[in-house]
């Protein structure tokens, strides 16, 4: 099994309503899976069940053994009465040394955070660091359920950069639950829609064009279209990749098109180079 | 040897209880568990009745009785639509009552029920004394063994299933080795505090601990000191005013959480001043 982690028919059964069914996915080191859906239609569901925080009524969930998660959970509300600074946090699930705890921070522009309490932090500075915690455990997967609660636009950018630029220095794989289809279609290389069932999947182009994806998202599906990727792979339904020569293989190779990304230049300023220089690159 | 005097046996008896009660105490306080705790000691009640009844010995029958509630607990919450609180005082006042009825119903022996309400320091055995410092150390080895575990589950229960690495125990296990925890902590002190004050001294001194803790370590270490400090405290005054040594601890411990909240609204008035 290559991939982090693999669903099968999934689907989880709440007294006696299906919250989600009859989802399948993978996410392999290396890739993006992006979930969008309306609300309630088992986005945050499918991504519990993938990395176990829920158990699947039915179907199959395999995540590959001692993987190394790192989880970005929507919110977190504590006790008051629990005193719990940002360098405490840090090392929550395992013992982080300080120097990479203020690395991670600093990546996501939280660095100054270090000696604050967790309540007293606003909503972006609490997904800044958030966003830090997973990082610093050096994920092979790395999960997130709507990082971008509580950011404004530049931080989003910078965030889904981040994310980008992470995968492809570490070769983890990425699952993440947005709202945002201009970001999903930018910087992901698959697309799960979801509507308590999976309604369609595939390279963003390809969800983009869906009929079932137009039908979901009305008008507002057409905002992808000038932040379309310029993909030379396919990822097949099975989760194969066909490359611009025709070959089919289980991965993305280094050269494939979204490492060389126009359009994720034009939204991620702060961290990729300008357009033009990129395509003089490429 | 010091033992023998019963005041020094009082003294280090109530220590020994004050670094358990207080590091429990703090989780109990974050965990909302403070109804819970109160369950489990209202049940050491019927453990004491049961143990008597059996010629079993009572800290094993309190321990007994206090695992059996929280496994009642669990089984209840799954099965009917109540909410926890619900069940839980169902359960308590069943377990406090039930207690109480088999004490009264052994007419041949004569219990006296003010110290079991409200502990009896000052009759402490040299055995007592042993089995809670015992007691006390394997808490306090379990707890370190999995503080981080207890800390993460606490804090953000997905989190911690999601990150939990494949041979750590799950949030769920380690819910079950906290009640385990405080059960032999209820057992070995119950004796000491009394049924009816044992969450005083779980959530009193974390209480009085939290305006002064930087961290999570930090609080339970603060929140062991303040229980020493009310034992100690308790007891001279008990000894100098010939107060119950039970209530007077609690007393005491009130006192200075809230000395502390003065001193915190102190602090940030000067703060806001500056």
């Amino acid at each position: 099994m290559d991939s982090l982690v693999a669903m099968q028919e999934a689907g989880l059964n709440r007294a006696g309503r299906w919250l989600v069914r009859g989802v399948d996915l993978a996410v392999r080191p290396s890739e993006i899976v992006t979930l969008i859906g309306p609300n309630g239609s088992g986005k945050s569901t499918t991504l519990k069940l993938a990395v176990g925080i829920e158990t699947a009524s039915e179907g199959k969930v395999n995540r590959r053994q001692g993987a190394r998660v790192g989880y970005v959970p929507q919110t977190l509300s504590i006790d008051w009465s629990l005193p719990l600074r940002v360098r405490d946090f840090m090392s929550l699930t395992q013992r982080i040394p300080d120097g990479d705890a203020k690395a991670a921070l600093a990546r996501t522009g939280a660095e100054e955070l270090w000696q604050r309490d967790l309540k007293n932090l606003s909503g972006g500075e609490m997904q800044r660091v958030l966003m830090a915690r997973a990082l610093a455990r050096k994920p092979e997967l790395l999960v997130l359920d709507e990082p971008a609660q509580g950011v404004d636009i530049a931080g989003e950018e910078n965030l889904y950069a981040l994310i980008k630029s992470l995968r492809d220095e570490t070769g983890c794989g990425v699952l993440l639950v947005s709202h945002d289809l201009h970001m999903v279609m930018a910087a992901t290389d698959h697309v799960i829609c979801l509507n308590g069932h999976v309604c369609c999947h595939g390279a963003p182009d390809v969800v983009a064009n869906n009929a079932a994806y137009r039908q979901l998202f009305g008008s507002r599906a057409g905002a992808i279209a000038p932040y379309r990727h310029h993909h030379d792979h396919v990822h097949l339904p099975d989760g194969r990749v066909q490359h611009a020569d025709g070959t089919i293989s289980d991965h993305c190779h280094p050269g494939d098109g979204h490492h060389h990304l126009q359009a994720g230049a034009h939204v991620f300023p702060e961290v990729a180079p300008p357009p033009r220089q990129r395509k003089n690159d490429a | 040897m010091m033992l023998d005097d019963f005041f020094m046996r009082a003294l280090v008896a109530g220590l020994g209880v004050a670094l358990l009660t207080g590091p429990l105490g703090c989780f109990v306080v974050w965990r909302r568990l403070s109804f819970f705790g109160d369950t489990l000691s209202h049940g050491a009640i019927l453990g004491v009745a049961l143990s008597l009844l059996m010629n079993l010995n009572i800290m094993l029958g309190v321990f007994a009785v206090a695992l059996v509630l929280a496994l009642l607990l669990l089984l209840f919450q799954r099965r009917t639509a109540l909410a926890s609180d619900s069940i839980l005082a169902i359960l308590s006042h069943g377990a406090l009552s039930l207690g109480l009825v088999v004490v009264a119903a052994m007419s041949w022996l004569r219990i006296d029920l003010t110290s079991l309400l409200f502990g009896d320091i000052l009759a402490v055995s040299k055995p007592d004394v042993a089995a809670i410092w015992l007691g006390g150390l394997v808490v306090l080895v379990l707890l370190a063994w999995q503080w981080r575990g207890l800390l993460a589950a606490t804090v953000n229960r997905d989190v911690a299933l999601a990150e939990k690495s494949d041979n750590a125990l799950s949030p769920g296990q380690l819910d079950l080795l906290f009640t385990l925890l405080l059960a032999i902590v209820i057992a070995v002190s119950v004796k000491i505090i009394g049924v009816a004050l044992m969450t005083a001294l779980l959530v009193i001194p974390a209480g009085a601990a939290r305006n002064f803790a930087r961290g999570p370590a930090h609080m339970l270490l603060l929140s062991a000191l303040m229980g020493c400090v009310s034992v100690v405290a308790g007891l001279f005054s008990s000894l100098k005013f010939d107060a119950p040594a039970g209530p007077a601890i609690v007393v005491s411990a009130v006192v200075l959480f809230g000395l502390g909240q003065v001193a915190t609204a102190l602090i940030s008035h000067r703060k806001t001043a500056e």
